[in-house]
């Protein structure tokens, strides 16, 4: 199969898909729904597109500094591995349950993995 | 080449280059974060001019009708006026057309705009006692339903505004109000989807106007009103609700009390629960959330847990001003 890795995950309607179920899986997990509490959901959304549509090999321009300086204030609350962990497990989860075959689950885990250190401040 | 004109200075916005970087090029600040049509940090309005669909990609349906668009992936192939989000609240006078009663502390004010003046039941505006001193409040009517348009103003104790609504405006008084505002309304379009709509107090304000825009736009799924307060004597409106869902059959009114027993024909509880009760699941539905914010947010919740999408919670807490 020819495409990039965002071509054949399915491309913006993938991304429109996942947002949703991803979303809702963070919000029922008692380990990182804390970080959650207060936020503007309608914003919040928006960002997990933005972050999900980068995981899928789309078009964005976020750089590890944007990563980094995004989540500081979330690191300064107690933001650590665990919580990378289980969003990783959220996002493998959303895409296994959109019925996207296990290699291509693999590459996006990568890339999402990729952001660990600048998301956690390492 | 298209001009890109914003608060009163125009710019030539050369060819492939988005209205984001036209402006930021020429020092106009405009937030952004993605660049990518995507987290929406670069949200604009156009006020006059046609934008590209795709830069209207992803935004819910109330913000493109209100021609907001993403300023990272607009390229415009015309001038555009535009502007950011919060402009736009030039004063508009406006006539005290009558003054009734809802309930023992919600007033219903009527006012006639002096000139034109659109906006969709449910929307918002400002209502000015001063220069300075302005608080927001839902529009109840229907633009072709209702002469005049329609407020419910809850007194406040020492509520600035409110008071002085209450206790010093006549009719026949001249006051000050805004353009409407927010995205809190109905739009037409697949009429067979399920609407629930939540509100507690005079939250029910903008629902009333919403529920009247979509049956008269001949909406023919099924609409679930639920209103709450803490007695029946907070409720209003009562009757004409009743009255509403026997003509339609499509519609439904849950009056709820969460103080005490109910009595006959009232449901006993807190709005939001009576409803997620009853409408434990709501994937595919849109829903309409008004009122007390910590009971909008915490329903914005409950109801996207409940399998709402996100992009189909419209949502208005009324957020007490600051003293």
């Amino acid at each position: 199969m020819s495409g990039s890795l965002y071509e054949k995950i399915g491309g913006e309607a993938a991304v429109n898909a996942a947002v949703d179920i991803f979303y809702r899986k963070v919000l029922a997990d008692d380990t990182v729904n804390k970080f959650f509490d207060g936020v503007d959901m309608d914003k919040q959304a928006a960002k997990q597109k933005a972050f999900l549509t980068m995981a899928f090999g789309g078009p964005h321009n976020y750089t590890g500094e944007d990563m980094r300086r995004g989540h500081a204030h979330l690191v300064a609350r107690g933001l650590n591995d665990v919580h990378f962990d289980a969003i990783m497990g959220h996002i493998g989860a959303t895409l296994t349950e959109l019925n996207v075959p296990g290699d291509l689950i693999a590459q996006a885990a990568a890339i999402a993995e990729s952001t660990r250190k600048d998301v956690l401040g390492k | 080449m298209a001009r890109i004109t914003f608060d009163n200075a125009s710019y030539d916005c050369k060819e492939n280059e988005s209205v984001l970087d036209c402006l930021t090029a020429h020092g106009v600040p405009v937030p952004s974060s993605c660049k990518a049509g995507l987290c929406q940090t670069c949200l604009m309005r156009a006020v006059s001019g046609r934008v590209p669909p795709e830069s209207q990609k992803g935004l819910k349906s109330t913000l493109i009708e209100q021609n907001y668009f993403l300023a990272c992936s607009c390229t415009p192939s015309e001038d555009l006026e535009v502007a950011l989000p919060e402009a736009g609240k030039g004063k508009i006078p406006a006539v005290v057309a009558g003054l009734e009663p809802l309930n023992s502390e919600i007033l219903c004010v009527k006012l006639n705009p002096v000139g034109p003046f659109e906006y969709r039941a449910g929307q918002y505006i400002n209502f000015f006692r001063d220069d300075s001193t302005a608080r927001s409040y839902s529009l109840a009517s229907v633009s072709s339903l209702d002469e005049c348009i329609k407020l419910h103003v809850r007194k406040i104790p020492d509520g600035r505004v409110s008071t002085w609504i209450h206790e010093c405006l006549s009719p026949g008084d001249t006051v000050d109000i805004s353009e409407a505002l927010g995205d809190c309304f109905y739009v037409s379009g697949n009429p067979e989807q399920g609407l629930l709509l939540i509100g507690t107090g005079s939250g029910l304000a903008p629902l009333y106007g919403i529920v009247r825009d979509a049956l008269l736009a001949g909406h023919t799924g099924p609409i679930r009103l639920y209103h709450g307060s803490l007695t029946v004597d907070g409720l209003y409106l009562i009757d004409e609700l009743r009255r509403l869902a026997r003509d339609h059959s499509n519609f439904t009114y849950t009056p709820c009390v969460s103080e005490g027993e109910a009595p006959d024909g009232f449901s006993s509880g807190i709005v939001l629960d009576v409803a997620l009760k009853e409408l434990p699941k709501l994937s595919g539905w849109r829903v309409y959330l008004c009122g007390n914010p910590a009971m909008v947010n915490a329903a914005k919740k409950q109801t996207f847990l409940a399998g709402a999408s996100m992009r189909d919670i419209y949502a208005d807490p009324f957020v007490p001003a600051q003293p």
